[in-house]
């Protein structure tokens, strides 16, 4: 299992994310932006989160882009799995290769905190080791966070099972930290092949850190 | 010869930014203001005097990387 990992100027989360997949057994690579392909033995991309070209005119919007984004969207396109986890949804959201865009949080604030989440669909390799309706604990960390889709778009994301996961609370009641359409936090394209998330399941990786709940979720990758 | 691109939130978008704006001024008494909406301009200097080709370049501009239509609205002043 190859796993290759964008490293843009700005990321800053592409060790935490090399260390998480290193410890479920994993090898993995950190791509630089400039390069114009990727290993060709890779399993998962994965765009990581920070805040690629400082966030500069909109966050994700000058790192689409950069010369490793072509070799990314032939990779999503020939099928190949892609997770983009913060900035790295943020990223894909402006390459078109995951629906919606994502605005400034609603209360303007700089959310850093673990939050529950709520599995929607499980029919994907990302989730496909937890269950619908399960509630895991994630640290979130974003100021531009809340996800925005039109109305018919959101309906279209149902229909075709792409919502992934809603903030919500212990007991799985929604309850939206950034004003998120429907509190969504995470969704994946249609073919499923491609998923994005603003919370950061490569910092929930040991409960000395306050929640392991990311293991199943990255071990989905693994098994795959 | 220049452009000015004005980007904000496509109508129905929560601008959350504008609300709090709003709040502002209604705390500094300014009552008489019923909406904000915050935006951002961005000013290209263009090289060449053909105002019509600098509009369809500075459209295919907005199209790619200034805007995001999916939340975002652009208007483009050419000013000779």
């Amino acid at each position: 299992m190859k796993v290759a990992i964008l490293q843009f100027p700005g990321t800053n989360c592409e060790y935490d994310t090399q260390h998480a997949f290193e410890s479920l057994g994993a090898t993995t690579e950190i791509i630089w932006h400039k390069s114009e392909s990727i290993p060709s033995d890779t399993n998962l991309l994965v765009v990581a989160g920070g805040f690629s070209y400082g966030d500069y005119l909109r966050s994700g919007a000058i790192a689409k882009f950069s010369p490793v984004m072509k070799a990314v969207k032939t990779y999503a396109n020939n099928g190949g799995k892609v997770l983009g986890i913060c900035n790295g949804f943020q990223v894909l959201t402006e390459a078109g290769l995951l629906p919606g865009a994502l605005k400034r949080n609603e209360h303007l604030h700089f959310l850093s905190k673990h939050h529950n989440l709520k599995v929607i669909n499980n029919d994907n390799v990302f989730l496909e080791k937890l269950a619908c309706g399960d509630v895991i604990n994630v640290p979130i960390a974003h100021h531009d966070g809340n996800y925005y889709i039109d109305e018919n778009s959101l309906k279209e994301l149902y229909e075709n099972n792409q919502v992934l996961l809603q903030y919500c609370d212990k007991d799985g009641n929604i309850s939206n930290p950034n004003g998120s359409v429907d509190s969504i936090a995470g969704v994946c394209n249609k073919e499923k092949n491609v998923f994005g998330l603003m919370p950061h399941p490569e910092r929930a990786m040991e409960l000395l850190l306050g929640s392991d709940d990311g293991v199943k979720m990255l071990q989905g990758f693994l098994s795959a | 010869m220049k452009a000015i691109v004005n980007v904000s939130l496509k109508a129905g978008v929560l601008d959350s930014q504008g609300k709090a704006v709003k709040h502002a001024l209604e705390s500094l008494h300014f009552g008489s203001v019923n909406d904000v909406r915050v935006g951002k301009q961005i000013i290209l200097q263009l090289d060449g005097t053909d105002a019509v080709k600098a509009k369809e370049d500075v459209t295919q501009m907005c199209e790619d990387l200034i805007a995001n239509t999916v939340i975002e609205d652009y208007e483009i002043e050419i000013v000779q």
